[in-house]
């Protein structure tokens, strides 16, 4: 095979893995440190994507204005969400399955209003000024756009690596499956952490969905095909599993590069292969953390 | 505690056959008849659904994957083989949907809780894709539609009953095995999974048992479906299907084993109102779930229940804890 | 008589913390005996691995002459091992009745049973109905467990165990969190128990009236170890045993 063509398909597959990566590590931040299975989380994906065709298209904002605007706009409905809806059924008898139900009536809720506010018909986002054209490396020609995302992926894993390793509630949020009583008895707020936690998942899912604006056409309903993605990368990853997440995303990436580019009519399906397979061998996810099982 | 539960059954069975049984008789018009048609059909559905996540604690978002089986098994036969094929069919659909949901229950019960939603919705929604891409053997987009079931079951009125029937002893069915022994192990395998072990039972395959049980009566859904609508079309596959009727069971109360055949009745009767009316829909169900999780968990039967147990002196604080499955 | 428990260097770490390190002993068939230790000296996980929840990383579990080391727990209950739990484990929307007769349905192997109604098998429905009535919960067969005072589910606890009759019953704390009339009932209860089901009884308790009462034989876990074993005189007047965990309240 040409190399040149499996370079650019790893390149393309890394931006893929940088969107999904962003997605899905807002999903497991929350589900690890909170608890909270967010199924609406894509929904906030999709409502980052809007909020930056509204900030670009109407009020003719600058593009990097505008994913800060979605972030920003996606973590404000998520803390909304969490602290009028979803922290009253914590504690609840069976709360997994209430959580799934409440967050599913999120989505259902959520593409209805983004239907009523943009219509049901395509949006779509030019890429911002700058990064229009392509790069030739070594005769390669790379969207300079791709590299500004996989850029701002390696900044926020870095980041995140730094929080993680270095401050006390990176270590919190790594000690997976950590309980909401075991926080409190810790002296943490619980309450102001759990609205603060689940806005910055909900603001990841907003920055991606910002970032992705310019690649994919804007519509509802994405909220649904998001979510699955970013399940199978935890699914991969191991559910409340950061680094899993990381390696999920570039393993889900990088097949679906390379399946879009050789069988384009199902490729989607590869996604789902992936997913079996790991079923199959590993099912509690390649970077499982260990379950604490109590009697 | 016995004697009632005695006395709902039997209300419960009255009122299905007086009103089943007479709305034939009293509507001349087809489209009131099919309306109680998905009526029964969503109805029982949405108990075999139960099955899984009131009794036994497993929430799936993906029983549209047999329920599309069924209804797929039926258009396909009927359209390439003619419609004598109908019955047979509507069997093959239920073995297919017994095969296919060994081999993905073996899989998905593996995990649990979110992660077994999850997979139930990833499963269903990768046969939903290869539906809606192979065009050239499942029609893709369009569907299959004039799937008409053969002799006198094409009179509208025959085929109600015929579905009457069918609905009636699955529901019999159902109700049988939620108060048999293996009934009494699921419903113990949500309370407390870990004693089940205890008790020297398999609590995986239990679970699979009852995968498999509850996509059964799923794919006969679909079958039955298929005929009362002449026609199928890739959503029945779509995870939305999924979702409706978890939320019927949600809206009749999880808790009780009549309570998701009335949460059908009433999302149908309520699409059938305003759901015309509206491009909204989502927007509708969506609110409504939210306010059965928020403020009516129990669901309508179940908090019916519950009130009234609150002027009976012994029951101070029956039914508070978590979602008692009465029997 | 050949022992019917017997626990051969059984070695357990969590990462670095070693919950059980070397155990051996061995329990006589008919026997009632206790393990007891201060908080966290692994008695509970002791427990666990007899009966399959956690799997020793070194040594062997004889019961009834087979090696059950790496049995299933299901494998383990099946071959004759009871167990009651510290944290009351039950299933809390069943009436009390159907707690026992999901077990004695078990034990009879009638659980895939799915037409018939749980009534129709009345040997079950007998034997549960007599375990009630043992454990004196006869009166309260109709009502769902979560109902039930804390003391009455410890028992039920108990009742679920003995409805898979078993050989052995491993009792984890049955007594904790009673009032002290509550525990004297309840001592007395679990000897009759022991010789109405003609039960090997181990169990664990902290209230030393109750060790010292019921038991024949007293075994002392500290930090995972088998510190002391003996007759609860032995046990008594031991001063390692005094000094790690006794001190002078009980003597
Ligand atoms: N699954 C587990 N993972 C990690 N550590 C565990 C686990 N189970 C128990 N431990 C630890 O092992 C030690 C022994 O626990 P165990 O429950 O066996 O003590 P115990 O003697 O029963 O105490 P108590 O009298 O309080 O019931 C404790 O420090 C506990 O925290
Ligand atoms: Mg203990």
């Amino acid at each position: 095979m040409d190399p040149s063509f499996i370079i650019m398909q790893f390149l393309s597959g890394l931006m893929m893995a940088t969107l999904l990566f962003l997605v899905a590590s807002g999903l497991t931040l929350i589900f690890g440190v909170g608890n909270v299975f967010n199924f609406a989380h894509g929904s906030f994906y999709m409502i980052g994507a809007y909020l930056a065709y509204q900030t670009v298209s109407a009020w003719h904002a600058n593009f990097w204005i505008s994913v800060l605007v979605a972030a920003l706009g996606a973590g404000v409905l998520g803390m909304i969400a969490e602290s009028v809806f979803l922290r009253r059924i914590y504690g609840r008898a069976e709360e997994g399955g209430f959580q799934i139900l409440l967050t599913y009536s999120f989505i259902l809720v959520i593409d209805d209003l983004v239907k009523l506010i943009w219509g049901a018909e395509y949006k779509s986002l030019a890429r911002p000024t700058g990064f229009r054209g392509a790069i030739e490396i070594g005769g390669l020609t790379i969207p300079s756009y791709n590299l500004a995302i996989i850029g701002i992926g390696l900044v926020v894993v870095v980041m995140a690596w730094l929080i993680l390793s270095r401050t006390r509630t990176g270590r919190i949020a790594r000690a997976a499956a950590l309980d909401r009583e075991m926080l409190g008895s810790m002296g943490v707020n619980v309450p102001l952490t759990m609205t603060l936690v689940f806005g910055i998942a909900t603001a990841m899912g907003g920055f991606a969905g910002a970032l992705a604006a310019p690649l994919r056409s804007v519509v509802p309903g994405a909220g649904i095909e998001v979510i699955i993605d970013s399940l199978i990368v935890v699914v991969i990853g191991g559910m409340g599993n950061f680094w899993g997440a990381w390696l999920g995303a570039l393993i889900l990436g990088e097949v679906n590069s390379f399946a879009v580019a050789t069988v384009p009519d199902w490729a989607s399906l590869f996604n789902y292969l992936v997913m079996v397979l790991t079923l199959i061998f590993k099912p509690e996810g390649l970077f499982a953390s260990r379950k604490i099982r109590k009697v | 505690m016995k004697n009632h539960a005695k006395i709902k059954e039997v209300v419960f069975w009255a009122l299905f056959f007086v009103i089943f049984g007479l709305i034939p008789l009293l509507e001349k018009s087809d489209y009131h008849l099919i309306l109680a048609n998905h009526i029964l059909i969503w109805g029982m559905f949405a108990m075999a659904f139960n099955m899984l996540f009131g009794v036994t604690g497993m929430l799936s978002f993906g029983q549209a994957l047999y329920y599309g089986l069924g209804a797929y098994s039926v258009g396909l036969m009927v359209k390439n083989f003619g419609d004598i094929w109908f019955l047979p069919a509507i069997g093959l659909g239920l073995l297919s949907a017994t095969l296919v949901s060994i081999l993905i229950g073996l899989l998905v019960i593996r995990v649990s809780g979110v992660y077994f939603t999850v997979l139930t919705l990833a499963f269903g929604q990768l046969v939903w894709q290869i539906t809606f891409k192979w065009y050239h053997f499942t029609g893709g987009d369009d569907g299959i539609q004039s799937i008409i079931p053969p002799g006198i079951l094409a009179n509208h009125t025959v085929y109600y009953f015929f579905t009457l029937l069918l609905v009636a002893v699955s529901i019999w069915v159902l109700r049988r095995l939620v108060n048999s022994p293996m009934g009494l192990v699921l419903r113990c395998i949500r309370q407390n999974p870990d004693r089940v072990r205890f008790l020297g039972r398999r609590v995986r395959r239990n679970q699979l048992r009852i995968y498999v049980i509850s996509s059964f009566f799923a794919a006969l859904a679909g079958g039955l479906m298929a005929g009362v609508d002449n026609s199928i079309h890739p959503d029945m596959f779509y995870w939305t299907t999924s979702g409706e009727v978890i939320l019927m069971a949600v809206i009749g109360g999880i808790g009780q084993f009549f309570g998701p055949f009335i949460g059908a009745a009433l999302i149908i009767i309520i699409q059938d109102v305003v759901g015309a009316r509206t491009e909204y829909w989502s927007l509708i169900i969506g609110l409504i779930m939210m306010v059965m999780v928020l403020i009516l968990p129990k669901g309508l039967v179940g908090e019916v229940q519950l009130l009234r147990g609150r002027f009976r002196p012994d029951a101070k604080n029956r039914g508070e804890n978590g979602t008692t499955f009465s029997a | 008589m050949e022992p019917l428990l017997v626990l051969d260097s059984v070695t357990k770490s969590f990462g670095g913390l070693r919950v059980t390190a070397g155990v051996s002993f061995s329990v006589a068939p008919g026997s009632i005996s206790a393990v007891i230790g201060p908080n966290g000296a692994g008695k509970t996980s002791l427990f666990n691995q007899i009966t399959g929840y956690l799997r020793p990383d070194k040594g062997r579990i004889i019961f009834r002459q087979e090696d059950i080391t790496d049995l299933s727990t299901r494998e383990i209950v099946s071959r004759g091992m009871g167990r009651a739990f510290q944290v009351t484990s039950f299933f809390p929307e069943e009436t009390v009745l159907d707690n026992v007769r999901v077990a004695c349905l078990s034990r009879l192997n009638k659980t895939r049973k799915a037409i018939k109604n749980v009534s129709y098998f009345k040997e079950a429905t007998d034997k549960a109905f007599k375990i009630l009535e043992s454990i004196g919960l006869g009166k309260q067969a109709d009502r769902p467990a979560f109902e039930l005072a804390h003391g009455d589910q410890k028992l039920l606890d108990i009742g679920i165990a003995l409805g898979l009759e078993p050989k052995m019953l491993l009792l984890d704390e049955p007594t904790s969190g009673m009032s002290p009339e509550e525990r004297l009932l309840t001592r007395n209860l679990i000897k009759r128990l022991w010789k109405e089901f003609n039960l090997t009884l181990l169990f664990i308790e902290h209230d030393m009236d109750t060790v010292f009462g019921i038991a024949q034989t007293v075994r002392v876990l500290q930090m995972g170890r088998l510190l002391a074993e003996g007759t609860p005189e032995e046990i008594r007047n031991n001063p390692e045993v005094i000094t790690a965990y006794l001190g002078e309240e009980v003597l």
